[in-house]
């Protein structure tokens, strides 16, 4: 199967590349890029005339579901909202039921995506067995079976011997350890930012430290240690201190943040909407902006959904019943765009780069997020003038707890083609 | 009329009430603290209107206080309890209030230890919902009666110092009480260990102190909280011994306060923990007057709210 895609301006970080194209694919790969390729009636063409032309999105960090919650999300479901989203790949972490904690889990999901195969999936695998954070997992054997990482996500590590031991065995498999950090003898059973606004509101608070003392006990031992280190979902101002320090000083640490904690902010949960009950919590405007920030300097590597598909009874709750998450995988990249691209706050390739050349880079992808002949297929197509509103009822997600619809701006995906295949047109 | 001043449809919070509906409310509460008095204590105000009683937390008092006001106010009432576990593994309280408002009640009176339980109840139920505590959230008819009460002795409620002592984190009287008297411009101080004041609470509009002496001079109010050891999960303070060498208000730390001040709980009491045992029954003590007080303000505000139903949902 040949595809031909005409005129789209192609910007890939990657390669440097920032020009108008034709990019013919042929048998799942990049053939030829070049600035004119013959059309012909035999090869299916696309006019990508004013459109943009992205290595394909990579989302490292998404809750599937599937096993055991596919009530919430399955794999195939969460295929075609990450394909909507513009996410050629994404890597689904190991909270699942059973946890990914071994080969048999990880090979299912790989299996499972195959037959769902719409988008690329690779698995992060847990760091600790039934992420009870007291023995590691077979990396190596997990590793080999497709785990492109390790993460307890949901979790934090809470034993410092732990993580340093988990960073030290992964150093000879050249994967990231990805840390959820969160001190959960600070943030117990809280369940907003811990400040003014928890307090007037009576809702138990998660303080900054709750986070910052893990980003920091990490640092200190990735210093040493010089594995691959990786933070989710940065929240906090003091937490962006550390990380920027800590990459002045060379030591070896990547970070992510989601679309909701650099949007959003605590003011919103005034209303005890549990659509806006996440982990971390939403915290304060300077937090906000210490976060776009970190964007715009580098301390942030890339952006992240945190896709956290949950029924819609099971947000439908008391404040304090409801669990914690938002989906994310079809709203990050035109809420960014809109919102931080538009105002100038960061330009369209460095938006490339935290949605696609970063993450490629931090799970050592090294076929993905970059656009070169020989390369698998997987390209993003933009189009940056056509106006979006948020629906609760257009996710192709079995979830629909978001907190950006009713979010109106400009900036959608036109196709989403993975392998050479297209994975998602809009209609 | 009057009356229009009023206009939710629901209590949920002090924080939603204008300075006027307050005192409109205490107006109302007044005339009926003054029939209370009377043989026949029955009114037709509510005629033909049906009332829940929903508490997810065990309440004595507050739960009979609503039940008292309602009759009095001629309402049919029922009471429905259930504990916070039934909720978390059995019916949802999405459903426990759709199968309760099928049977078309007016108002739903609710308590639940979840902060913004009532206001979570508005976004799909017809009736109007009385916030009777709700987490570490809100109690507004608690700080109403205790507003009657100041009011009924000092003849107003401006310009007054109201002292607040204990575990003011976990307290939803407190936060009511807060709200309440910043609104009506009082001058409001907070007092306990650090653990349980965090000095935000001054962007409330209070001052906080850690020294009992030193924030209860000059009060002409003195509001104890219980000490609820139950709430936070301990270490807010090392022990029981300690708390009351620091923070109980006794005979010797109550004359700190101005010579007409008057001493306050929202009961229930744990006398000679927080509040010495003579001088909670001491004359400078209003605590019973407080419970009274609660039936009168509680028909003030199911008067009020008068039980129309939605007849949209929104």
């Amino acid at each position: 199967m040949k595809l031909l895609i005409k005129n789209g301006r192609l910007i890939d970080p990657a390669t440097g590349t920032d020009n108008t194209y034709d990019i013919l694919i042929d048998n799942k790969k990049i053939k030829e890029i070049s600035s004119l390729i013959k059309k012909t009636p035999s090869i299916k063409t696309i006019d990508a005339g004013g459109l943009v032309i992205s290595p394909g999105f990579i989302d490292m960090h998404v809750h599937l579901r599937e096993p055991g919650f596919e009530n919430k999300e399955t794999i195939e479901t969460g295929s075609k909202a990450a394909a909507h989203g513009g996410f050629t790949s994404i890597a689904c972490m190991a909270n699942t039921s059973p946890v990914n904690d071994n080969r048999t889990v990880t090979e299912y999901i790989i299996a499972r995506s195959k037959q769902a195969g719409i988008v690329n999936i690779f698995p992060i695998a847990a760091i600790s067995m039934n992420l009870e954070g007291k023995n590691i997992t077979q990396m190596d054997d997990l590793v080999e079976g497709g785990a492109v990482g390790f993460s307890d996500d949901g979790r934090c590590v809470m034993s410092a011997d732990l993580i340093r031991k988990s960073l030290e065995y992964t150093k000879m498999l050249d994967v990231p350890i990805i840390e959820h950090p969160e001190d959960h003898s600070i943030s117990g059973d809280g369940q907003v930012n811990e400040g003014f606004i928890s307090y007037k509101y009576g809702l138990r608070g998660i303080l900054n430290a709750a986070e910052e003392v893990i980003v920091a006990r990490d640092i200190i031992l990735q210093e040493r240690i010089k594995s691959k280190l990786h933070l989710a979902h940065i929240s906090t101002f003091g937490s962006i201190d550390l990380i920027k320090n800590a990459k002045k000083k060379k030591i070896k640490v990547t970070a992510d943040a989601t679309p909701h904690h650099l949007l959003l902010n605590e003011e919103l949960i005034t209303t005890y909407n549990t659509v806006y009950k996440v982990k971390p919590p939403l915290r304060t405007e300077q937090d906000r902006l210490a976060l776009i920030r970190g964007l715009q300097d580098g301390t942030i590597d890339c952006i992240i959904s945190d896709h956290a598909p949950h029924t819609r009874d099971e947000k439908d709750k008391e404040f304090e019943f409801a669990p914690f998450g938002v989906i994310g995988l079809e709203t990050s990249f035109s809420v960014i765009y809109d919102r931080l691209v538009r105002s100038k706050t960061i330009n369209l390739k460095k938006l490339i780069e935290l949605f696609s050349t970063n993450p490629a880079k931090i799970l050592n992808l090294k076929t993905r997020g970059m656009v070169k002949p020989g390369l698998p297929a997987d390209l993003t197509i933009l189009n940056l003038n056509k106006r979006f509103e948020i629906h609760e009822n257009n996710f192709l997600s079995k979830a629909n707890n978001s907190p950006f619809i009713g979010w109106k701006g400009q900036g959608v995906i036109e196709y989403t083609i993975v392998n050479g295949k297209i994975a998602y047109k809009r209609s | 009329m009057k009356e229009t001043i009023f206009k939710q449809k629901h209590l949920l919070s002090i924080e939603d009430l204008s300075p006027e509906e307050i005192d409109l409310i205490l107006e109302i509460a007044e005339s009926f603290v003054e029939v209370s008095t009377r043989n026949i204590k029955k009114f037709p105000a509510l005629k033909g209107k049906t009332v829940v009683n929903l508490f997810f937390e065990s309440s004595t008092r507050t739960r009979s206080s609503f039940e008292i006001a309602a009759k009095r106010l001629s309402a049919d009432l029922i009471n429905f309890s259930a504990s916070i576990s039934s909720l978390k593994k059995g019916e949802s309280l999405r459903d426990t209030v759709l199968t309760l408002e099928a049977m078309n009640p007016h108002i739903i009176v609710i308590r639940h230890s979840a902060s913004g339980s009532p206001k979570y109840l508005t976004t799909f139920a017809r009736s109007s919902i009385i916030n009777a505590g709700d987490g570490f959230h809100e109690h507004p008819t608690q700080a109403l009666l205790d507003a009657l009460t100041i009011k009924q002795k000092f003849k107003t409620l401006r310009g007054l110092k109201i002292s607040i002592i204990g575990d003011i984190l976990h307290s939803r009287v407190a936060r009511s009480n807060i709200i309440l008297h910043h609104k009506m411009g009082n001058e409001i101080s907070l007092i306990g260990p650090p653990s349980l004041v965090p000095k935000e609470f001054e962007q409330m509009g209070a001052k906080v102190y850690y020294d009992l002496k030193e924030g209860v001079k000059n009060s002409d109010i003195v509001m104890m909280l219980r000490v609820q050891e139950e709430r936070g999960g301990g270490n807010y303070f090392p022990s029981i011994r300690e708390y009351r060498k620091l923070f109980e208000i006794n005979q010797e730390t109550f004359s700190l306060a101005k010579e007409s001040a008057i001493l306050m709980h929202p009961g229930p009491l744990n006398r000679d923990v927080e509040i010495e045992t003579s001088l909670a029954d001491s004359d400078k003590s209003v605590i019973l007057q407080q419970v009274t007080n609660g039936i009168a303000v509680r028909m003030a505000v199911l008067y009020l709210l008068k039980g129309e139903r939605n007849e949209i949902i929104n």
